[in-house]
């Protein structure tokens, strides 16, 4: 079995200008949604207390915010939770009650409700914890991001490592856009898939780079375009295949791994289309557009490197 | 050409034969157990109690798989969950104090896998159900602590030297305030306290006619004064989680000033919170006579409370007033135990104090004999007298005895609360997550359900595209879980919910690597070059891309490790970890199998390997 049989060189540097205009709208899109709507951030960045509650029955979830009303928590969000029999209670932090406090009164009085209740799950994080949560993460994601751009520089030239940033980077806002657009809640298992992402989508980026690289040295008279078009159309089986076997076990997580890692698997989704994408179609016109020149890549001293697809 | 020398093929099978064993145990499954430990050293963990535990079981007809002596415990191990709850008490009531009697989960594997260290993978709260805290110290809390104790303590000190005496010794927020009528005084006083609190740094002011000594910790004081105060929780936070009978707890300092508590399958959350919530601190304060006679205590019931005074009540609700200075606090408390007066047979409480506590307590009574001193415990924001006995003669020597209207059970209750109750600084819950044990037996289920379902769907697919290749492929991802779960089984690394998410994605990008050996190997034959070639050929120069894509991840991975908490560290380790198992796996296991099938052929016309061949149009030169 062979899927991709193709012979003649793609032109896809021709258009590059027509995926660059579609990056850069849906890109702009992205940041419009990031800044208007905004990130809902889950209770692990702003501080509060999520329940997970189990009934015997289907669960009477406006019972459950009158009785929540009650007993003087107006703004507690309730929700089903993967089933009908689950209910899933949202309170903001406050100052005056520890979570331990809080959820200890808010099931006392559902049990009064209906005896049949059941805790699953309390996560509470202090605000002040939150915002330690969300400085790290960001810290993270910019450590992710230099040290991708070290190991580039050293492995290529600090152009590579540029483009393949800028690339990836942009895949990072487009998940987050589509958070923002859904107001999917955005959680620490979704960082560290963004993350995840960070990091794997480069290797996109680097297998095209390393094909471009030793294109360089065999086809000594093409221009770059065509070096470029001739590393991507020889690694496109590779690339398809591999994110294709990929994202068989994120949709397999997707599906059957349950709610808690349903948005995990929703951002790697997102993460592993884009970055096909991105790697590709715009990391490599970066490289032409930064002037990647024949001397930058090779230099006498360097030992030869081999690439493979 | 293609095959490994000797020692590399030997190396490679005592790698898979080690994966295979230390993946082992996780396969066996737990049974319930009863786990009995030491909370005091005088209780013996041996062969005898051991043989006490199994004659109290049987006594009580209640059948058990086996016992057995480890360093630290005894564990017995029963078929069901009834017989084990059932065993629990029956065993707790045997052996009585000094022991703790837990619940916990033991692997069934064969005892000589546990003999070479070979244990199932950790399971983080989220998958096995459990309780976890992050409490955070309030380190200006125990300043403030340290600063009451030394404005008590110079009150003591100066109240012996006329020519220091001061007309106010009070702390007022971060310093003590000393104040004086006479310069002279002050002077004296300040050489005094300079001599005996060293920790003070002291600041001469003026404030309306009167002289006065500011005090305020030093830098490293403070600094020791902090570490102290964590040190004194975490101590205290063990002794709270003992009393709970928790089998494998975490007390532990995370960072400069928190505590994670971690008390795995814990069922009564309820109970836990309320022990560990408990932000109980110890102090003795002087009742104030003066104040306590039946007309005063009803105004004072009624809001009027005399100045200087408080006004706190008894268990049984009884009145008590106070003065506000506080005398000694808990921090001074070495040990407490319940037992029983010497003379009267009354249930008591024995106390043991610290050397300068004893100083303390020795002058105290020496000049208030005949009146009655009050236990204070305050929790969060209630304060309430545990006893209030009369001072019947000078207590030296730091050994204390509090007698008289209390139970059996209500000076093992107070004997607990002295002993576990001091904390040296007020602490809050700042992180709480609870996981029912149903949801975390669900989450397992799923985690493995979506990383199995997922890991057959690729492997279907590699064995259709690339034929035996495929195959290979296949055995080299299996390869890489075993060696995953090996790894993680041997650093007992907590594996949580999102750590199984990140095996299943680890498998899910491991085999990056065999597609692009593959697709090199096919590339290569396309070139024209012999089978055995083609194979050398992709292997090698399929190595440089599979690193460097690699060591992208593991930069990511890396940093989620240094950065991330929780649930998410636990997706890091495996992550990283997946990384390197992958590599081995994808790259020198599946070349020694291919190297197995088809190195020692001499003619090998071609690789079962999916088309190769492109028939269609005139290929054109690449």
């Amino acid at each position: 079995m062979e899927f991709f049989r193709i012979r003649q060189d793609i032109n896809f540097m021709k258009r590059a200008a027509i995926f660059n205009g579609i990056s850069l709208v849906v890109f702009l899109l992205a940041v419009l949604f990031l800044i208007t709507r905004g990130l809902h951030l889950g209770v692990e960045f702003t501080g509060g207390t999520v329940m997970e509650l189990s009934y015997g029955q289907t669960a009477d979830l406006d019972k459950v915010r009158t009785t929540l009303e009650k007993i003087g928590l107006p703004d507690a969000t309730v929700q089903s939770f993967g089933s009908s029999q689950t209910a899933l209670v949202r309170l903001p932090a406050r100052q005056e009650v520890t979570g331990a406090q809080m959820s200890e009164k808010v099931m006392g009085a559902l049990r009064g409700d209906d005896p049949s209740v059941q805790l699953l799950r309390v996560d509470f994080v202090g605000s002040q914890v939150g915002k330690e949560l969300v400085e790290n993460g960001a810290i993270a994601i910019l450590l992710v991001s230099v040290g991708i751009v070290l190991y580039l520089w050293l492995r290529f030239e600090w152009k590579f490592g540029i483009a393949a940033i800028i690339a990836n980077l942009h895949d990072v806002v487009i998940i987050l856009g589509f958070f923002a657009f859904f107001q999917w809640e955005f959680s620490l298992p979704v960082l560290a898939a963004v993350l995840a992402v960070l990091g794997y989508s480069v290797n996109e980026s680097v297998v095209v780079f390393d094909r471009i690289r030793e294109n360089v040295r065999k086809m000594r008279k093409a221009a770059l375009p065509e070096v470029i078009n001739n590393a991507i159309t020889r690694t496109m089986s590779r690339t398809i295949i591999t994110h294709g076997c990929t994202q068989l076990m994120v949709t397999s997580i997707l599906i059957f791994g349950g709610e808690a890692l349903h948005y995990f698997a929703l951002a790697l989704t997102i993460g592993i289309l884009f970055g096909i994408y991105s790697s590709v179609l715009v990391a490599s016109p970066l490289l032409i557009y930064l002037r990647v020149s024949r001397e930058d890549l090779i230099k006498p001293d360097k030992p030869k490197q081999e690439a493979v697809v | 050409m293609n095959r490994y020398p000797l020692w590399l093929n030997l190396f490679i099978a005592i790698v898979l034969l080690g994966g295979l064993v230390y993946a082992l145990p996780n396969f066996f499954g737990e049974s319930p157990a009863v786990q009995i430990s030491a909370t005091k050293p005088t209780a013996k963990i041996d062969d005898s109690l051991r043989t006490r535990t199994e004659e109290a079981l049987k006594h009580a007809s209640l059948p058990f798989e086996e016992s057995f002596l480890s360093e630290t415990s005894v564990k017995v191990r029963f078929k069901d969950t009834d017989t084990q709850l059932k065993a629990r008490d029956v065993i707790e009531k045997e052996l009585g104090q000094g022991y703790i009697v837990a619940l916990n989960l033991l692997s069934n594997s064969p005892r000589w896998l546990a003999a070479i260290g070979a244990k199932p993978m950790y399971l983080g709260l989220d998958l096995r159900g459990g309780v976890h805290f992050l409490l955070q110290v309030d380190m200006k809390g125990a300043i403030t602590k340290a600063l009451d104790s030394s404005a008590a303590g110079i009150r003591s000190t100066l109240r012996g030297e006329d020519e220091a005496r001061a007309a106010g010794i009070a702390r007022e927020g971060q310093t003590v305030v000393l104040r004086f009528k006479e310069i002279s005084n002050r002077a004296k006083a300040q050489r005094i306290v300079e001599r005996s609190y060293p920790d003070l740094a002291l600041q001469e002011e003026e404030r309306g006619g009167e002289y006065v000594l500011v005090g305020t910790l030093k830098p490293d004081a403070q600094k020791r004064i902090q570490e102290f105060a964590i040190q004194q929780n975490l101590t205290t936070l063990r002794n709270r989680v003992n009393e709970l009978g928790v089998a494998e707890p975490i007390v532990q300092q995370s960072g400069g000033d928190r505590i994670v508590v971690q008390l795995p399958g814990v069922q009564d959350t309820a109970k836990a919170k309320d022990i560990l919530g408990r932000t109980a601190t110890l102090e003795v304060r002087m009742v104030d006579e003066e104040h306590s006679d039946p007309a005063t205590l009803m105004a004072a019931t009624q809001g009027q409370v005399p100045f200087g005074s408080e006004l706190l009540f008894e268990r049984s609700g009884q009145p008590v007033m106070l003065k506000k200075q506080v005398v000694l606090t808990g921090d001074r408390i070495n040990d407490a135990q319940p037992g029983f007066d010497g003379q009267t047979g009354e249930p008591a409480v024995h106390i043991n104090l610290d050397g300068t506590g004893a100083r303390i307590f020795q002058q105290l009574t020496r000049e208030n004999v005949g009146k009655r001193m009050a236990m204070v415990l305050s929790e969060k924001n209630k304060s309430e007298v545990v006893t209030a006995p009369v001072i019947r003669q000078e207590i030296g020597g730091g050994r204390v005895q509090i007698s008289g209207r209390m139970s059996v059970a209500e000076a093992k209750d107070i004997a607990l609360l002295l002993r576990a109750g001091a904390l040296a600084a007020p602490m809050e819950i700042v992180e709480e997550r609870t996981v029912g044990p149903s949801l975390g037996a669900d989450n397992i289920r799923r985690g493995f359900h979506a990383t199995w379902i997922g890991f057959t769907a690729i492997a279907l697919f590699m064995i259709v595209y690339y034929n035996l290749f495929g195959v290979i492929s296949v055995i080299a991802l299996a390869v890489n879980l075993m060696l995953l779960v090996a790894l993680l089984s041997m650093l007992q690394a907590t594996l949580t919910l999102p750590g199984i998410a990140a095996i299943a994605l680890t498998l899910g990008m491991a085999i990056d690597a065999n597609v692009l050996i593959n697709e090199r190997v096919r590339e290569e034959l396309r070139g024209g070059i012999t089978p055995q070639a083609a194979i050398a050929a992709g292997y090698e120069r399929a190595w440089a891309t599979i690193l460097d894509s690699n060591i992208t991840t593991l930069i990511a991975g890396i940093v989620l490790l240094w950065l991330g908490s929780g649930p998410v560290r636990g997706f890091a380790v495996v992550h990283c970890l997946g990384i390197l198992t992958s590599m081995f796996s994808a790259v020198v296991v599946s070349r020694a199998v291919v190297n197995l099938i088809f190195g020692s052929r001499k003619r090998l016309e071609r690789l079962p390997i999916g088309n190769v061949q492109w028939n269609n149009k005139t290929p054109s030169p690449a």
